[in-house]
């Protein structure tokens, strides 16, 4: 089950208390504001939300940078809530193509786990479950960013085509 | 890691040093997947020379081919495994840029 391709994890280190980084992740508003999201209700474990894409009110040139997803409906189902040391969620990674219907496919799973250290708060986030996600939507999803040989094997065949 | 990269990419240049290669790479990329009898139509070279071609580019990991029905049926191969990589790499540069804006977010003062 941990294969490379399955899971992501991450570990940084707050310079703020546990409680506060506790409010930042569990607070759906709070969430919203560093994340880039608005969520019309509170977290509740066991529900779904619906949140959308806006961009973040702490960084303006990621905030430019995520107008192109502005508006852009996706659901959340809350997983656990255990204050002051974990919360998880799952969602579908990436749905941010509003042509698409996501609600059918394998959802990933994502955990904020909080630990008092000197200085602050270590906070691990996990997010697993790639493997379940259909290699063509994950193989597809940044079609658009160039990149990759297959890219350019496109291009090449593309150019001989006119060429032809 | 150069080297590794060049010995790599090498078969694959030589695969599509040659016109009717290039030509065929052409066909599967516009009109993929493709039969042989299909790919053979409007080649310049006998259906066992688009054939033998096809072996070429599949032998550098370019094409290949399934069998449906009586035909084979030809296409590109794209990476999957390299794109579903890139797929994690780029949700992982998300969450970098994420977990730094909550950073920001917890490390100043409450409002």
């Amino acid at each position: 089950m941990a294969t490379s391709t399955d899971r992501i994890d991450k570990k940084i280190l707050l310079h703020a208390p546990r409680e506060r980084v506790w409010r930042a992740l569990s607070d759906s508003k709070q969430f919203g504001t560093w994340f880039g999201a608005r969520f019309d209700q509170p977290f509740i474990a066991g529900t779904a939300i619906t949140g959308k894409f806006v961009p973040t009110a702490v960084d303006a040139e990621v905030a430019k940078s995520q107008q192109k997803f502005e508006g852009t409906p996706f659901s959340i189902s809350i997983d656990r809530i255990e204050p002051i040391s974990l919360f998880s969620f799952r969602w579908h990674p990436y749905a941010v193509d509003p042509g698409v219907d996501y609600s059918k496919e394998p959802t990933t799973l994502v955990v904020f786990e909080l630990e008092e250290v000197s200085g602050g708060t270590m906070l691990k986030v996990t997010e697993s479950g790639f493997d379940n996600v259909p290699l063509e939507r994950r193989a597809k999803a940044f079609a658009s960013h160039s990149g990759g040989w297959s890219d350019q094997l496109n291009m090449i065949g593309k150019y001989l085509a006119l060429a032809a | 890691m150069m080297q590794a990269l060049t010995s790599e990419a090498a078969p694959i240049f030589a695969a599509l040093g040659d016109e009717t290669r290039l030509h065929l790479v052409a066909r599967l990329c516009g009109g993929g997947p493709l039969s042989i009898v299909q790919l053979a139509d409007g080649a310049a070279v006998s259906r066992q020379a688009v054939t033998k071609h096809l072996h070429a580019l599949e032998q550098a990991g370019l094409a290949h081919s399934n069998r449906i029905g009586r035909e084979r049926i030809w296409e590109l191969k794209t990476d999957r495994l390299a794109e579903a990589q890139r797929y994690l790499d780029r949700i992982s540069q998300d969450w970098d840029a994420a977990l730094a804006r909550l950073k920001a977010f917890v490390e100043k003062p409450e409002q």
